[in-house]
């Protein structure tokens, strides 16, 4: 790891001055991508600015199907919460299977959104749920906010602060983890609610998460599994690696819609 | 049996340190003065170097020296050499090219060494080894072993034309020949056996400490053979005179082989201490053990078995090409050839066995032996051959085997194995029933209603432990003796401290060398202290590898230990007025049989060492050394069984039970057994299903290069296995041990495959059987 400053701030205003003044910041939530690459001498960022320790970021409120988590809220208080859980169960599930304990206790779900790795887990949920990401200057919705791998419409000092969403009547979220990486190698989210059905995939697609478009008209139609039989998924959008080909991974895409679909019926 | 003795199952004496983090390994150890060492390492795969400018990374903050290959050269440290000779069959010796513990003119892999950075601290080092500015060219690179043998493929070795080191065989040609035209059958496989990275969960590290006052050298370092590491870098590497270095491998965190080697880091950590004046310390962090440990397996095969009408085998044809990597490490040559064709008899009666192996140079990390080493390569081909056999034939897996099964013993091979001893068809029947073989097709059916394949699979295993003695290994090539020493002292107070040859680096050597003293002595366990890893402590070793610590380790303690009884007998029989022939040692005491005339240990030992009162003509004291040099190998057997679940919809395998009955001869420590079984087939488990190093053939980049892309088996990916022994008594040792460090790992990747493409109705399923190669090999 090469030197850096690393700076513990107490509020966003704060993250984003120091943001705006030092040379190359990179803002620090889980650090489970960033801390990794530094230690890889694959980045060197100047200052370290930690967010972690803003309370304002951190926590989850649910107001009748109103959801509101803190971008620094850790995956595991997403998969514990009660409140949260009682109206969107496929969220504390999904955050239930990210990593392991350790970077469960850790990781951050406006630190997984702001880094929009193509296999991450919470993008596919954001696109499903129609969810709004809060930033300290706008509010972006999800489908304009995941621009393409590692890219978002974030600003280099623009800090997400929260998300938030309608909980659905009903959805399921359903992985297929990278075998070495247990990062999602298919991930496909599935979200009912009274304006129709959204299905995201992350893991699998060339350009990150994206939304299976004739997935979700079939199911807009009929809601059940089978409904996706006559769908093809095309291997020519998504990414192809040692693990999973193309063909393998659009295979894998349908299977796990399929069961996410039978999980939420 | 006592309570702590032979085939006790007594916790490890080790783990109370391992458990509560108060274990002392290489990089716990600090030497007042201390500095750090990093390597400057190739990025290219295949480059000549044509310069190595240093002059700004020498002003950086903390930098004490950057050392090269042309220094080391110039003080005259020798080349790393392979220490087991091969002879092609032409009869000329193997091609071994040179391989510099720094390189001078050409990188020959991703991760070979050039430089060595010496600084006050590690970060430090690492800023100066990016300043290191080197001016290569770079070359074309190969992977694959098959492609380079092709025609027009880099050259990699001046002395190996065509990247060929030896072209070596074992057999008869012509009668194999024969039996197959006149095979009523003849099953023909296409085998792989993939390229793995050994992943201990110590990595490798050394400190250097030269003592110019005394003109002495100390070498820590993550060794599983301190002694041989000494003797090599002596009479080889020029570093030191045998009696100027100390070489000490305390605790060390796991080795399944790939810490038997001595490799470029400790030869140069010894050497810049000597230059920089500074003791100098480097610890391999994560990324450089994927790009630097000597690799495993690698092997691309075909095999043919030749049956008669009665499905009787009448010959075996195997042709193998092994991938050696950039470097011939310590033991590669003998890996592919006298540790693996000599087990392609497998558990079965061959008339005609002919194995002809081709080694070659790629550019890639030195391949050497790994948990098993040659044997599961050996496994593999056979039990998926015979799977296969099986099937085409029509008939039942286990009754093709039992039919063919060696039943007498000894049993000579038609490739130079004498088995001494055991019992096939008892290990067959003992995982048979385990796994309710014959419920399987009820299993099945129910699988099939909730829409998934099952499958199970055999595996009859045999291998060769102990890899001695050293009058056999020596006319096969092997550069050193293959026997272990001990030295048993009972001190003067009654306490036994044992000095042992053999290293533990997780094996647990504390506690059954410990009961092996017990069970004879008849003494407990904590009395008991053994001492191993430090060439200034223990006489003299040839370390642990091969299964060998039981077979030869204990059987070198047992030597001695027959030695102290005797002189024991002669003080107590004298002592205690008493014929000799009338001392018995019985419950830590010695005593007249028959009467109540005792002396407990200690009161032996104090009369040893005051020596007030010995026989006449007796020398003081009550130690005692061996040498123990076993008549023949030890031959492990048994008979693994895998039944698995896959998912046609995803190609994931599940394993819903794994048994395993393996064929010991005595067993010390069962706890310890099940532990070594159930690592090994973890292992094995890994090979099969998840584990495989993969290098861009285009470039020669590792692009397993960490775990986001290694696939280590988890807790997760594994059932509770079932454990089962038979035994069958060793006649090669006094003990009749076998060794059980390696079986797992051996006998379980063909039973795994041979369970999957049973369910999934193909046989063409290469290793590792990831979800992606299963659904391909179903939408094939």
């Amino acid at each position: 790891m090469y030197k850096t400053n690393y700076h513990r701030v107490s509020s966003v205003e704060e993250a984003a001055s120091l943001m705006a003044s030092a040379e190359d910041g990179r803002l620090l939530a889980g650090g489970h991508t960033l801390i990794p690459t530094m230690k890889h001498r694959l980045a060197a960022p100047s200052d370290l600015i930690d967010l972690r320790h803003i309370a304002d970021l951190n926590g989850i409120s649910v107001t009748g199907s109103k959801v509101t988590i803190g971008a620094c809220t850790k995956h595991a208080d997403v998969a514990n919460s009660s409140e949260l859980r009682a109206v969107c169960p496929a969220l504390s599930d999904l955050a239930g299977y990210i990593g392991d304990p350790h970077v469960r206790n850790m990781g951050t779900i406006g630190g997984s959104i702001a880094n929009n790795d193509p296999a991450a887990d919470y993008p596919a949920a954001m696109m499903a749920l129609n969810a709004v990401i809060h930033t300290n200057s706008r509010q972006i919705d999800a489908s304009d906010f995941f621009v393409g791998m590692f890219e978002t419409a974030l600003g280099h000092d623009e800090i997400i602060t929260a998300v938030t969403f309608d909980a659905p009547q009903s959805a399921a979220y359903q992985k297929f983890p990278n075998p070495a990486s247990r990062y999602a190698m298919a991930g496909v989210f599935v979200a009912r609610d009274g304006n129709g059905v959204r299905v995201a995939v992350t893991g699998a697609g060339s350009h990150g998460v994206f939304r299976a478009s004739d997935m979700e008209t079939a199911l807009s139609a009929n809601f059940a599994a089978d409904a996706l039989d006559g769908v093809n998924v095309d291997p020519a959008e998504l990414l192809s690696d040692l693990h999973a080909s193309a063909d393998y991974r659009a295979s894998l895409v349908k299977v796990m819609a399929k069961r996410a679909v039978a999980a939420a019926e | 049996m006592g309570a702590e003795g032979i085939g006790a199952r007594v916790a490890r004496k080790e783990d109370k340190r391992f458990l509560t983090g108060k274990g002392r390994y290489t990089d716990d150890i600090t030497v007042p003065g201390m500095k750090h060492a990093v390597f400057v390492r190739s990025p290219h795969a295949h480059a000549k170097i044509n310069g190595i400018d240093k002059t700004a990374a020498l002003e950086l903050p903390g930098v004490i020296d950057i050392l090269d290959g042309k220094q080391l050269t110039e003080d005259g440290i020798g080349s790393l050499i392979c220490g087991w000779m091969i002879h092609s069959k032409d009869g000329s010796p193997m091609n071994m090219g040179d391989w510099r513990p720094l390189a001078t003119d050409t990188v020959r892999y991703v991760g070979d060494a050039i430089a060595v950075v010496v600084a006050d601290t590690k970060a430090q080092a690492w800023e100066a080894i990016e300043a290191v500015h080197i001016d290569y060219e770079e070359l074309p690179a190969v992977t694959e072993s098959a492609d380079a043998l092709a025609e027009g493929a880099p050259q990699i070795h001046e002395n190996a034309p065509g990247n060929l080191i030896y072209d070596w065989e074992i057999g008869d040609s012509a009668a194999v020949d024969a039996a197959l035209a006149s095979a009523a059958h003849v099953t023909s496989l296409d085998v792989t056996n993939n390229r793995l990275i050994p992943n201990a969960m110590e990595p490798r590290a050394a400190i250097g400490l030269y003592n110019e006052a005394e003109d002495h050298y100390t070498c820590w370092t993550t060794s599983q053979n301190p002694h041989v590491t000494r003797l090599v870098m002596s009479a080889f590497y020029n570093v030191a005179p045998e009696n100027k270095l100390r070489v000490i491998a305390p605790d060390v965190g796991g080795g399944f082989g790939s810490k038997i080697y001595i490799y470029p880091e400790e030869i140069v950590c010894l050497w810049a201490s000597k230059r920089t004046g500074v003791p100098v310390k480097w610890v391999a962090d994560r990324s450089e053990a994927f790009m630097t440990d000597a690799h495993g397996r690698d092997h691309v095969s075909n095999i043919k078995i030749a049956f008669d009408a009665d499905n009787r085998i009448t010959g075996m044809k195997v042709d193998t090409l092994a991938n050696l990597g950039a470097y011939m490490s310590l033991f590669s040559s003998s890996v592919p050839t006298y540790l693996y064709a000599t087990l392609l008899s497998g558990q079965y009666d061959v008339p005609n066995i002919h194995a002809n192996v081709r080694t070659v140079y790629t550019n890639t990390v030195p391949v050497d032996a790994y948990r098993g080493a040659g044997r599961p390569e050996a496994s593999y081909i056979v039990e998926r051959a015979m799977e296969t056999a099986a099937r085409e034939l029509g008939v039942s897996p286990a009754e093709l085997r039992r039919k063919n099964f060696i039943t007498e013993f000894p049993h000579e091979t038609p490739v130079i194995m004498t088995y001494d001893g055991g019992d096939f068809g008892a290990c067959l029947d003992a995982a048979m029933k385990a796994a309710d073989y014959d419920g399987f097709p009820a299993r099945k059916a129910e699988s099939v209603a909730r829409g998934k394949l099952r499958g199970i699979g055999l595996s009859c295993y045999i291998e060769a432990c102990g890899i001695a003695p050293s009058k056999a290994v020596g006319s096969l090539g092997a550069g050193v003796g293959l026997w272990e020493s001990a030295e048993v002292r009972v001190n003067a107070v009654g306490t036994i401290e044992v000095m042992t040859g053999s290293h533990s680096h997780g094996q647990g050597h504390e506690t059954t060398f410990a009961q092996l003293v017990a069970e004879r002595l008849g003494v407990g366990i904590d009395t008991v202290n053994i001492v191993h890893g430090d060439t200034d402590k223990v006489q003299m070793g040839m370390g642990t590898y091969g299964s060998r610590s039981g077979a030869v380790g204990m059987s070198a303690i047992s030597v001695a230990l027959d030695k102290v009884e005797a002189k024991a007998k002669k003080i107590a029989a004298h002592l205690l007025e008493a014929d000799e022939a009338d001392i018995v040692i019985e419950g830590g005491e010695l005593k007249v049989a028959g009467t109540d005339k005792t002396l407990p240990w200690f009161q032996l030992a104090l009369a040893a060492y005051t020596a007030h009162n010995l026989p006449d003509g007796m020398e003081p004291g009550l130690m005692e050394t061996a040498f123990f040099d076993p008549t023949n190998f030890s031959f492990p057997a048994g008979c693994y069984i895998c039944e698995v679940e896959v998912d046609p919809e995803t190609g994931v395998t599940d394993i819903t039970q794994f048994v395993a009955a393996d064929d010991f001869g005595t067993i010390i420590n069962p706890m310890i057994v099940e532990g070594q079984v159930h690592g090994g087939v973890a292992q094995g488990i890994g090979q099969a299903l998840m584990e495989t190093c993969a290098y861009d053939a285009k470039n020669g980049h590792l692009l397993t290069g960490s775990y986001m892309d290694y696939t280590m088996p988890r807790a997760v990916d594994l059932p509770s296995f079932t454990v089962e022994t038979t035994k069958t008594e060793s006649p090669s040792n006094p003990l009749g041990l076998k060794g059980c460090g390696e079986a797992g790992a051996i006998g379980s990747p063909p039973a795994v495959i041979n369970a999957i493409t049973g369910a999934i109705g193909t046989n063409d399923l290469a290793m590792p059987a990831t979800p992606q190669a299963v659904w391909a090999a179903m939408n094939r």
